[in-house]
Formats: C-alpha cells, sequence, structure tokens
C-alpha cells in the first residue's frame, strides 16, 4: 500500500465525532440559553464538555450584554477570547464565565476571511484589551471600537498574519 | 506637556520613562513606557512579545505527544502544571481514562511545583523590595525541590513527564521515604523565609496598602489565581470544578482582603503550606498499580472541541482544543493566567509613586514566557 492510498483512506473513512458528556451545570444551560437568546437566533450545539452559541458577528455585543446582565446567566468574567481559521471563514470564540454561579459557555461569531471585522467587547469585559489585540495581530480581525490597536505580539512593521492557515513561512537563511 | 500648578507649588514637567525590556525586576523582557509627574506615574503604555515564538502556530505542526514539550515551555517556572492541564485536555476529547496511581503522582508533583514557584516569588519578591536575604533561604529550599524532581522525571525544568493518558514512569521505590524528608524540610523552610520577610517592618512598609485593586475590577480584567485571591474572591479551579483527585482532599483557599501586594504575597505564602497538606495526604492515599494507560503511539482524537481549565501557581490556565480528526490538531490556543494579571497593570500602577512599580510588578508574579507564547 502506497502512502498516498493510505492517506486517501484516512480522508475517505469517517471522522469519528467527539461525544459530548456535559455536566449538570452545562444541562441547565443548554435549556436555558434557547429561551434568553431568542431574538438573536443562536445555533446552540454542546461541545464535549460546554455548550457553545454561535450568533451573528455584528450582534456579538447586544449578545454579550444580555449574557453578563441577565440574572440566570450573569457571565461576568471573560475567561478566554480567541480566533480559528476554519479556511472557508474565521471564527471568533468568546469563553465566558460566571463567577457567581460558576458555570461557562462558548460564544461563537463567524465573519468572512476577505473583511474579517465585528464589535469590541472592550465595553463589557475591559479584559479583551490584549485578546483582541492579538486577533488583530495573528489574524487580521478588526475588532471596531477598539481604542489601541497596535501590534501586540508581533513588531511593527510586520507582514502577514501568521495565525492563518495559509500563512507561508518566510525562507531563512543561514548567516 | 507641561503641567502648571496652579497652587503655588513648584512647576513640573511630565517626563517619559521607558523601563526595560532588559530590566532585572521585570523577571523576563518585558516594557513598560511611563509617563512621570515628579515621582507619580500618570500614565503607562506595557509592551509585551519579546519572547513571541508562536506556541500556538506550532503546536499546529505537531503530533499530540510532541506538544507536552512545548507547553513546558509556556510557563517554565511551573513546567509540571502546563503538561497536565494539555494531556487532560487531550484526555477528556478522547475519553481517556487515567490510571489512578497516575493521578496521584501527578497531583503530588504538580503541588511541589506550586511549592517551588511560589519560593521562587517569595524570594525574588524580597529583592524587589529590598530585601536580599530571603532569596537564599528560598532557592535553597526550591534546589531541594528541583533534585527531587531530577530523581522522578530526570530532569530539572521541562520535564516531558506528564503523558497522555498518564505518567512517563513510576516514581522511584524511595519515593515516599525521600518525600517525607523533603516536606520536613520544606514546612521548616517556609516557615523561616516568612518569619524573616513577612512582618518586616520595612518590607511591610513597602508592601502594605500598595497597589490595592478592588474584586470588582479585577475580574473585569479577567485575573486570576493568588492575585485575584488577594481581593477576596475565593476562586480556584480545584474547588470550583475538581479535575483529578482533588475532591479527596482536605484543603483551605487562602483569601486576601485588601488586594495589596502584601495580600498578593501572604494568599502564595499560605497557599505553601495548603499545597504541603494535599502532598501529605496524596502520599498517605497512594494506590498500587499501573501509571499509564496504553493507547497508540500516534493518538488521533475524535472531530470536535474542548476547554480544560487548571490551577497553575500563577492564575487558571485554560487549553482550547479544536481537533478535525488528524493526528495533528486544528488549533490551541492557550489562555496564560499571567497574561490577564499583566494586563492590569495600567490599573494598578496609575496615581502610584515610580519606585512602587518595581514592587507592584513584582507582586503579581509574571513569567514572560506565558503571557507572549
Amino acid at each position: 500500500m502506497t502512502l498516498e492510498s493510505v492517506a486517501e483512506r484516512h480522508r475517505r473513512e469517517e471522522v469519528p465525532q467527539a461525544f459530548s458528556a456535559l455536566d449538570d451545570k452545562g444541562r441547565s444551560l443548554e435549556l436555558l440559553l434557547p429561551g434568553i437568546l431568542t431574538e438573536f437566533k443562536p445555533e446552540i450545539v454542546a461541545t464535549v464538555n460546554l455548550v457553545a452559541a454561535t450568533v451573528n458577528a455584528q450582534d456579538i455585543v447586544a449578545v454579550c450584554r444580555v449574557a453578563k446582565e441577565d440574572p440566570h446567566l450573569s457571565f461576568d468574567y471573560l475567561m478566554c477570547l480567541c480566533v480559528v481559521d476554519y479556511v472557508e471563514h474565521l471564527q471568533i470564540v468568546y469563553h465566558l464565565y460566571s463567577t457567581t454561579f460558576k458555570h461557562m459557555m462558548v460564544l461563537k461569531a463567524n465573519v468572512s476571511l476577505d473583511e474579517p471585522s465585528l464589535p469590541s467587547v472592550m465595553p463589557l469585559w475591559v479584559g479583551a484589551d490584549w485578546y483582541e489585540r492579538e486577533g488583530h495581530d495573528l489574524f487580521g480581525v478588526v475588532f471596531e471600537g477598539h481604542p489601541n490597536m497596535d501590534p501586540l505580539l508581533l513588531y511593527e512593521g510586520f507582514e502577514g498574519y501568521p495565525g492563518r492557515r495559509d500563512y507561508e513561512m518566510p525562507e531563512y537563511k543561514e548567516w | 506637556m507641561v503641567g502648571l500648578n496652579t497652587e503655588g507649588q513648584l512647576d513640573t514637567v511630565q517626563m517619559m520613562v521607558n523601563m526595560g525590556p532588559q530590566h532585572p525586576s521585570t523577571h523576563g523582557v518585558f516594557r513598560m513606557v511611563l509617563w512621570v509627574d515628579g515621582e507619580r506615574i500618570v500614565d503607562l503604555e506595557p509592551h509585551i512579545g519579546y519572547l513571541h515564538r508562536g506556541s500556538e502556530k506550532l503546536c499546529e505542526g505537531e503530533l499530540y505527544a510532541q506538544i507536552v514539550t512545548l507547553f513546558d515551555r509556556l510557563d517554565y517556572i511551573s513546567n509540571l502544571n502546563n503538561e497536565m492541564v494539555f494531556c487532560r485536555a487531550v484526555e477528556k476529547l478522547m475519553g481517556l481514562d487515567v490510571p489512578e496511581r497516575a493521578e496521584y503522582i501527578r497531583v503530588i508533583l504538580c503541588e511541589l511545583n506550586r511549592v517551588a514557584s511560589h519560593l521562587l516569588f517569595s524570594g525574588t519578591f524580597g529583592i524587589d523590595a529590598g530585601a536580599m536575604t530571603p532569596i537564599m533561604y528560598a532557592f535553597r529550599d526550591r534546589e531541594k525541590i528541583q533534585t527531587m524532581f531530577e530523581a522522578v522525571t530526570g530532569a530539572r525544568m521541562m520535564h516531558n513527564y506528564i503523558r497522555i493518558g498518564g505518567v512517563k514512569s513510576d516514581v522511584p521505590d524511595d519515593f515516599p521515604q525521600r518525600m517525607g524528608a523533603l516536606l520536613r524540610e520544606l514546612k521548616q523552610g517556609i516557615d523561616e523565609t516568612d518569619r524573616l520577610l513577612s512582618f518586616s517592618e520595612i518590607f511591610l512598609a513597602r508592601t502594605k496598602g500598595i497597589g490595592v485593586i478592588d474584586a470588582e475590577t479585577a475580574i473585569a480584567y479577567g485575573m486570576s489565581g493568588p492575585s485575584l485571591r488577594a481581593c477576596g474572591v475565593p476562586m480556584d479551579v480545584r474547588k470550583d470544578e475538581p479535575y483529578s483527585v482533588y475532591d479527596r482532599f482536605d484543603f483551605g483557599i487562602p483569601i486576601g482582603e485588601k488586594g495589596d501586594s502584601w495580600d498578593r504575597y501572604y494568599v502564595r505564602v499560605e497557599e505553601m503550606r495548603q499545597s504541603i497538606r494535599i502532598i501529605e495526604q496524596a502520599l498517605e492515599q497512594m494506590p498500587d498499580g499501573i501509571t499509564i494507560t496504553p493507547s497508540r503511539l500516534v493518538l488521533r482524537p475524535p472531530q470536535g472541541e474542548v476547554y480544560v481549565r487548571g490551577e497553575n501557581p500563577r492564575g487558571e490556565l485554560g487549553v482550547y482544543l479544536v481537533s478535525n480528526g488528524a493526528d495533528k490538531p486544528y488549533r490551541v490556543k492557550v489562555r496564560p493566567p499571567s497574561f490577564c494579571n499583566l494586563m492590569a497593570i495600567k490599573e494598578l500602577l496609575k496615581g502610584t509613586y515610580i519606585a512602587d512599580a518595581v514592587v507592584i510588578l513584582g507582586s503579581l508574579d509574571i513569567v514572560l514566557g506565558e503571557v507572549d507564547r
């Protein structure tokens, strides 16, 4: 069997899906969320250990405000903000945590690769500051309304977005 | 730029002072631009990224088993804690069970790593505040822990000991005896450092009431770990969402009252004592058995995504892992605790004296390896 045919076989075979096992808090959130977020028409799925809601990128601040201020959710802590490149689009993933109820959820918003922009969540959580700058640095996502979009991790004048899948590493020469 | 004083005092001029990137108090390569008015800090701009190695991008090109070595190099003071969070993420995604003995070995070594990390902190924090002696005591004890790590894992740092599904190999035969002796020495050492530094008049004057942050602001910035607990928020993943075998031990979560530099220091001192309590209980309960679940050499976790949290010495480390069913992860995102703690430096430093800048930065206990990744 040649190498190509092994790779071919892997491609043909259906990739197994991860088994979802939510805990009690996750299950109650799964029941709560559709009701609270109705007006934003979220697409709610359960990942391995958390509930994830995909919403429209332009609605993200409104959804986050509801998530933060709703007495049943009260997500006052932005755990993590990251960008994932799915080749057809970029996905911005927000992991939210509540210090009162100690539960967690995931918010997702898709933006196009050509014009990746969505509103900043800085007014809700100041802690989004560096995460958003990092997202702009490595993936080129523009967070509208962010006060300072200077490079954070890369040096000034760096060209390209090294976080993206299609970024080609420059060839370095020994010197 | 000229600030004129209307109250008949001396006119002052705002001055820009550059601090870092090569500055001994920054514990790495971190740069701050401070605007000072006399001795007061008016504004500041932190600059990070001097140690950016693209760890997250590198993870996309490595096999799952190889990535453990990259996590060693994020927070290079607490390597084992980092390894454990990543391995738990892959185990959760695959539904892989970890043998009980391996869980106990993990917990013992991680808590030992926490003590080593906090010892390094209490020593260097003393230096930041002008006390040169405590670091000698702290390093003496930390060296004993490093020797223990060398005996168990084969390396003083960068252990690559915690593997997906368990640990690399069983502990040496004389592990319980050596640990017993080590814990006795550590307890004594922690007490000595504590007596030497914590309630010293000069140290109190330098740290009490300096760099105060309230709980609400700290939560808004996403601070975690001892820096957040110093504000009086009892947030600890080991209690909130017990992972591994942490639910079987009896231990406390030290919290502070005011959220100043001294609270952030003393929470860590108390945490060392709690860690030793956990290790003692774990040594007692440790069962016999295998130390790793046999799995394939090249792992192919199912398609899906997982977010796993773990309590590191510096705070909460999160790993967001996206898999598409291949032998390499599709995306790995690390949520480093120091990253968020350092973000709050703008809030902490504004309005303080320039002489306190070093103390406040030191009290956050950052490691630039994980800030810049």
